[in-house]
């Protein structure tokens, strides 16, 4: 059973204030989300990741559509208790602690009394907020709220989880940090769907990933699949400084950092290129094949939307 | 369902607390002891009808203007600061989001009256120097107080569960208002002719009828209320309350939550501010 | 303090009419006393302040003893108009028909100041059916019949004044008139001895202990200040201190002008 089906989720804003035009948010969208994956919904900015994100939660009502969340339809109050959510910066009751809040959220949720604070210091500790105790929320910073945000996501172990730009506002070591969490979360069994516009981070976490643009769906799949070299080249690299003559004459692209030499060629001079390093008795570092980045092929993507948009207006 | 009615009751009560609200209390406590020690100077005969008077109505003020306050953010706040969100992706409905924040408005008033009912009492003891049996009637003002509490939180809740916080406000207090002379407007209502009697009539039955609440003046003069009176304000406020609840459930129910412009401009510049803190340990 | 018709003031209230009537009750005490120091002779704003009061808080009995005491004497004594004072009684006799004190008001009003004695028998009797009213009410109309004009009659209604009220300008004013009232009756009884030693000896008296003595008055007479009073070469008796009783009308000195003082003390 997929955790998520999206059937039709349409969205159409009236905007302005007098004469009041369609504004669409969200095109028909399809979109399945396999039990047990991390499934990265990526765009840029306005493009409906929200949006589809509120009308999963049931925040706003779609114009036509529906779906399904854990086989069941997505408006039935049930579900809500299997599922968590974080949404983009989020912002709490000032005047609460984190405990405090933690626990207003896990007996809304439905946690048993006795469970509750053992749960709340739990998901505290886990989110690395260990020493909170008594301050209130209003004095916490960005990176902390976020991290209370997580918290207050999983406390009641739901079975999928819902993140949007969980990253923002995390230093390096944060972003990390929850990278390492969503990472446990598929390791539990949960599924968990998060939206970003940071491509990096959905490159080295997702199975697969959906791109939308301008409330559209561009492109739906496995990263391996869409970042599949279709170059064929690869990437080398030794120890040293020098380029020998022979790497040169393969045509190669060579770059010097530090002690190590890079160098692209393509997939059919490998053997070549390792010949020539052992003849030189360079120490060969690594041999891997290039490829497409996500970056990339997000761009390309958008940009032949636009393409397509510009011919046909 | 009821548990998650009362835990967001008790949290909208905390929040309320922790904001400060309570040190109304304070002002309130030193407007009464100056007035009980200055009325002497004026007639030491109506130093009671004065105290009685001044006690009941600042008890009467300060509680709808808290109402007021608080209740137009009830809703629209947490919209705006997005703590709506986390709670609604929960096994909440929305009815009990609402029916929890009035509960949760109305004991906050509760709780504040009660304390401003012993500072009148205490008032009280001070010019007269002991209790009187009359002076039970002056529960009888503070019941029909707490009722005004009830419609005025219901409204300040309706109006916020569709309105900005500006707007609310001042729906909210023009209806306290007019509702204050609601017995003269329906007098006007059955004198007028065609449509604006059907419009005067309109209004003054929708509006609420504070007129019947407001016993101060008459308790004050140690007249006793009539039971009748008690029972028709109980079941007049329960039920305009509910009516006032039923409305804003209503439209909340079918509200899109998204963000308004003002608001992403407000959040634009809390996200400006927040990057001008040091990260977190 | 902005005057406004009472009805506007009472809408504007918001139900709460009872403490702005306190509110204005106090603007009307400090109006009143303020002026009154400064020996004002003019009052205009005290009717439609009590007025106010009155309308917004109906029950407030203070409020109109006060305009019986003040409204209807003359400057500047009072602002004066005791038609306005009548109609401020009917107004808390309609509100408060039960309340015996106001019909007293109303009657002290027709007799006090418009000698209007008919009236105030009216009144009077009116108010002895009210339950529980006192029972000097039935005394008083029926003295009004006939001894209306006589200083125990007036003396009578100043003490119920004083001791009807708990307010300080009230009594006030009535502890002046008693002393005034004392005045003026020792004064007009002196002034009988006067003439009845002067029909018996054929001269006026040299002094008040002759007279004294010759009458048979216990010592030399005193006034409510225990000062003596003087016999005057002319044969006319004078109070020591005209300025110290505000309301007398004997005994005063040719061409003399009263001052208004509030004394403090018990007759």
């Amino acid at each position: 059973m997929p955790a998520i089906e999206i059937l039709g989720f349409e969205k159409t804003y009236m905007v302005g204030f007098w004469r009041k035009r369609p504004k669409c948010a969200l095109s028909p969208l399809h979109l399945t989300v396999r039990d047990g994956e991390i499934f990265g919904f990526l765009g840029p900015n306005g493009a409906g990741k929200t949006t589809t994100l509120k009308l999963l939660m049931g925040l706003v009502f779609p114009t036509a559509g529906s779906a399904r969340l854990l086989g069941q339809e997505w408006t039935d109050p049930r579900v809500k208790a299997q599922i968590g959510f974080l949404p983009e910066q989020p912002y709490f009751y000032d005047h609460l602690t984190a405990h405090e809040l933690l626990n207003y959220y896990a007996q809304l949720s439905g946690v048993p009394g006795k469970e509750r604070s053992r749960r709340v210091e739990a998901m505290l500790q886990r989110v690395g907020l260990p020493e909170v105790k008594g301050v209130q929320l209003r004095k916490f910073s960005k990176g902390m709220l976020q991290r209370v945000g997580i918290a207050q996501a999983i406390l009641h172990d739901p079975k999928l989880v819902f993140f949007d730009e969980p990253m923002s506002g995390l230093d390096p070591m944060g972003r990390r940090e929850v990278r390492d969490l969503m990472e446990q979360l598929k390791h539990e069994g949960k599924t968990v769907f998060f939206s970003t516009h940071i491509l990096s981070d959905a490159e080295a976490l997702c199975d697969r990933v959906a791109i939308i643009h301008k409330g559209e769906l561009r492109g739906v799949g496995a990263v391996e699949d869409l970042t599949s070299s279709v170059q064929g080249k690869v990437e080398v690299i030794w120890q040293g400084t020098q380029v020998p003559t022979s790497m040169k004459a393969l045509g190669a692209e060579c770059h010097v950092t530090g002690d190590t030499v890079r160098a692209i060629i393509s997939e059919s001079q490998q053997d070549a290129a390792i010949d020539a390093l052992r003849r030189e008795r360079l120490r060969l570092i690594s041999i891997v094949p290039v490829r497409t980045s996500l970056e990339a092929y997000f761009v390309e993507k958008l940009q032949r939307a636009e393409t397509t948009a510009g011919r046909m207006a | 369902m009821n548990a998650r009615i009362g835990h967001i009751a008790s949290n909208t009560f905390r929040e309320a607390v922790r904001d400060r609200v309570l040190y109304n209390l304070i002002a309130f406590a030193v407007l009464l002891s100056g007035a009980a020690i200055l009325v002497g100077q004026i007639s030491i005969d109506i130093e009671k009808l004065v105290v009685i008077n001044l006690g009941l109505t600042a008890v009467s003020l300060f509680g709808i203007v808290i109402a007021i306050f608080i209740g137009i953010g009830l809703v629209s706040k947490e919209i705006e600061k997005r703590t709506l969100y986390t709670v609604l992706s929960r096994p909440v409905r929305r009815w009990e989001f609402i029916v929890g924040k009035f509960f949760g408005l109305a004991g906050t008033l509760v709780v504040n009256t009660f304390f401003m009912a012993i500072g009148v009492f205490a008032a009280l003891f001070y010019v007269a120097h002991k209790f009187v049996r009359a002076d039970a009637l002056i529960l009888i003002a503070l019941y029909f107080i707490v009722l005004e509490f009830l419609i005025i939180c219901s409204l300040a809740l309706l109006f916020s569960s569709f309105s900005s916080p500006l707007l609310s406000a001042v729906f909210a207090f023009s209806l306290f208002v007019i509702g204050s002379f609601a017995e003269d407007l329906r007098g006007f209502a059955g004198m007028a002719h065609g449509l604006t009697r059907w419009l005067a009539t309109g209004a003054a039955y929708l509006v609420p009828n504070f007129s019947a609440f407001n016993v101060i003046s008459s308790i004050a003069h140690e007249q006793p209320v009539a039971a009748q009176l008690i029972w028709h304000n109980t079941l007049y406020a329960l039920f305009y309350a509910a009516m006032a609840l039923s409305g804003a459930v209503l439209i909340f129910e079918h509200r899109n939550l998204k963000l308004s412009s003002a608001a992403k401009l407000r959040l634009l510049q809390a996200l400006a501010l927040s990057f001008a803190w040091p990260p977190a340990p | 303090m902005f005057i406004t018709s009472p009805k506007v003031l009472k809408r504007a209230s918001l139900g709460y009419d009872g403490l702005l009537a306190d509110i204005y009750w106090t603007r009307v005490v400090q109006y009143f006393g303020f002026r009154h120091h400064n020996h004002s002779l003019s009052y205009n704003l005290l009717a439609p302040l009590l007025e106010i009061t009155t309308h917004l808080d109906p029950h407030l009995v203070v409020a109109y003893q006060f305009g019986a005491s003040f409204l209807a004497p003359a400057p500047p004594s009072g602002a004066g108009q005791p038609e306005r004072a009548i109609q401020l009684m009917e107004y808390g006799i309609q509100n408060n028909p039960d309340n015996w004190h106001l019909y007293y008001d109303l009657g002290f009003v027709y007799y006090m100041n418009l000698k209007d004695y008919k009236k105030a028998a009216d009144a009077f009797a009116r108010g002895s059916k009210v339950p529980n009213a006192h029972p000097f009410l039935r005394l008083l109309a029926a003295q009004m019949a006939e001894h209306a004009g006589e200083f125990d009659t007036a003396r009578m209604m100043w003490t119920a004044t004083y001791q009807n009220s708990q307010d300080k300008l009230i009594r006030q004013n009535a502890v002046e008139h008693l002393r005034s009232l004392r005045v003026d009756e020792d004064v007009t009884n002196l002034q009988e001895a006067v003439t009845h030693f002067g029909e018996r000896m054929g001269r006026l008296p040299v002094s008040m202990s002759e007279l004294a003595a010759a009458e048979g008055l216990p010592g030399v007479p005193v006034d409510p200040d225990r000062h003596p009073y003087k016999l005057m070469p002319d044969g006319r008796v004078e109070v020591g201190v005209p300025d110290d009783f505000s309301f007398a009308t004997r005994g005063l000195p040719p061409g003399y002008k009263p001052v208004t003082k509030f004394h403090d003390l018990q007759p």
